[in-house]
């Protein structure tokens, strides 16, 4: 079998394990931002993505693409995903891709991007993103491709120009099938995506990504004005007291919680 | 006058919970906005939706019925809509964020030509523009977005189970309107081979009065073995974080998030859980939530309305005979 050409769709994000209490909103510009001692991260579910990519390298041959675009990169951050095994980085950096709030804008640029890579088998895109966690882009996509779209993949297999997909549906998963070229969403439960050897890492740090302007693609600038707009963001207020149950003993703690939950009309 | 259309979801020919949750959000926002709101029903046996769907707040019902919907082909299910959407040219569209509404929504909204507002937790008509505000849940629900689209229609998504249905009105009048569609299964780029669900794990998650709900703390697979006793004897549903899914500890479903299912129990008991957003994300709309934990810091105590800090271990039992002596 012909080895496979898949495009990895990548983000960089605010790392997601920042506590809640380190981020900063700017009201003027309905940004949230994390302190500069946080690096970026790729996004998580774009590693899980980047996973199946490699998996199918391992079964039959893959040539990875993995693509991203931001406003502003962090390019030791996004030399990541060629540690893991990608064969290639694209960055489509440019100021006027700021507003990615905006998944349908986001979708049009991505696509115009992916037109000029040109040929493909795969297009594969983690979930969400944990910024925005819109899960929109992914589906645009298929859509402006006109693709054969399955979503939330946990496990993916190709035979014979062929892609099968395990999807995760609430009580279990359906198996769904598509002829290539197709787009493909994947999640956690696809399993840990490899951490990189560190002579991947080294190695990686050596090469230059591909980098693109928004005037290298194709785009009508119509597209870069964001049909959504973000009015405010806020830290969501919380009022809660907790009522502690204390005990010197924990069995008697959990004794006691049984009654005051059973007192509350609870159980 | 504005026009709302709700995508409604039909289920063994009744009308599914979100659409009623969606038709009392259309509802509310008819208030508001002076409209009339209609629902969109296709499958292959309508049965008594549309008639249940004039009861739960629809003016007006709109019908696909067609073989070839038996199937949960989305890209056949986005055909039907469309032309309905082309039939009521609706200034808003509502959605639910189920397991169909999470592909449809954006694809359909893609085709209307818009951005989505995606899983959102409130909807308002603003006074001075007539146009519609979402407020949503973003970084993993550390922050909430309010947002607006300034497309025509404007489409939306709604979590589930954030807004009550109303009560059936079975006084209630409105127009059922079949629409043709030519559908086709070549339209379908996608085969469905086949379905494997879990079944009878015990007590459905979504429909669970209590869940009890074990995390990263639990430390194992066996825990949860006493937690599955816990559940039993309070006729629990069981769940867990993502991180003992993806520890290996429990089965995918059984995963409780922001990614992963959402409950809205009258108790919600963790064990071993810390309480990080996205997990909320998928409890916070629980009536009562307990932790027990042993790290008074935890954030999980900030959203509980009882605490016990300590070993799970020896307070577990505890609780188990506590519930036991209760009988």
């Amino acid at each position: 079998m012909a080895a496979l050409n898949i495009i990895v769709t990548a983000k960089q994000v605010i790392d997601h394990e920042i506590p809640a209490s380190a981020l900063s909103i700017d009201e003027t510009s309905t940004r949230v931002t994390a302190p500069s001692s946080f690096k970026p991260i790729v996004n998580g579910f774009d590693d899980y993505a980047l996973e199946a990519a490699l998996r199918l390298k391992e079964a039959g041959g893959a040539n990875i693409t993995v693509l991203s675009v931001g406003s502003q990169f962090d390019v030791n951050i996004m030399r990541k995903t060629l540690a893991m095994g990608a064969d290639r980085l694209i960055l489509c950096q440019d100021p006027a891709f700021t507003n990615l709030a905006d998944s349908f804008t986001t979708a049009q640029i991505i696509a115009a991007a992916i037109r000029k890579i040109g040929e493909f088998d795969l297009i594969l895109c983690g979930r969400q993103a944990s910024d925005w966690d819109n899960a929109q882009v992914p589906l645009v996509l298929a859509e402006l491709l006109d693709l054969p779209c399955i979503t939330l993949a946990q496990k993916i297999e190709v035979t014979d120009g062929k892609v099968t997909v395990e999807q995760v549906v609430t009580d279990g998963y359906r198996v769904a099938e598509a002829a290539l070229p197709a787009l493909i969403t994947v999640t956690n439960e696809l399993g840990e995506p490899r951490y990189p050897a560190l002579r991947n890492i080294m190695a990686a740090n050596r090469k230059r990504p591909t980098t693109w302007k928004a005037d290298d693609l194709d785009l009508d600038p119509a597209m870069l004005t964001p049909q959504l707009e973000v009015i405010e963001v806020a830290f969501p207020s919380k009022a809660q007291a907790c009522e502690m149950i204390e005990s010197e003993d924990g069995a008697e703690a959990g004794r006691r919680l049984a009654q005051v939950l059973h007192e509350a009309g609870l159980i | 006058m504005a026009g709302i259309l709700v995508i409604g979801e039909v289920q063994d020919g009744h009308i599914a919970p979100p659409t009623r949750e969606a038709l009392a959000m259309g509802r509310r926002l008819a208030e508001a906005a002076g409209a009339t709101v209609s629902v969109a029903l296709i499958s292959h046996a309508l049965g008594a939706s549309a008639q249940e769907a004039i009861a739960a707040g629809a003016d007006q019902v709109y019908t696909v019925e067609d073989a070839l919907l038996a199937q949960p082909q989305i890209d056949l299910y986005l055909a039907a809509y469309q032309a309905v959407c082309a039939a009521g040219t609706p200034d808003i569209v509502l959605l639910s964020r189920t397991d169909i509404g999470r592909e449809l929504a954006p694809r359909l909204a893609c085709r209307l030509g818009v951005s989505l507002l995606q899983d959102c937790l409130q909807l308002e008509i603003d006074a001075d523009s007539g146009r519609l505000i979402a407020t949503r849940p973003v970084y993993g629900g550390n922050v909430l977005a309010r947002v607006r689209s300034a497309g025509t229609p404007q489409v939306a998504s709604i979590r589930p189970k954030v807004c009550d249905p109303l009560e059936p009105d079975m006084s209630r009048q409105g127009d059922v309107t079949p629409v043709a569609v030519a559908l086709d299964a070549a339209m379908a780029k996608v085969a469905i081979v086949r379905q494997e669900v879990n079944e009878g794990h015990g007590v459905k998650l979504e429909d669970a009065n209590i869940v009890v709900a074990g995390g990263r703390g639990l430390g194992g697979p066996e825990p949860f073995a006493e937690l599955e006793e816990l559940a039993g004897l309070l006729g629990a549903g069981i769940g867990a974080s993502r991180a003992a899914v993806d520890a290996g500890w429990v089965p995918a479903n059984w995963q409780i998030g922001l990614t992963g299912r959402t409950v809205t129990p009258d108790l919600y008991l963790t064990v071993g859980i810390s309480g990080a957003s996205q997990h909320m994300a998928g409890c916070s709309n629980a009536k009562v939530i307990v932790a027990i934990n042993k790290d008074r810091e935890a954030n999980i105590f900030r959203e509980s309305r009882y605490g016990v800090v300590g070993d799970w271990e020896t307070i577990l039992p505890g609780l188990i005979q506590g519930i036991r002596d209760l009988k």
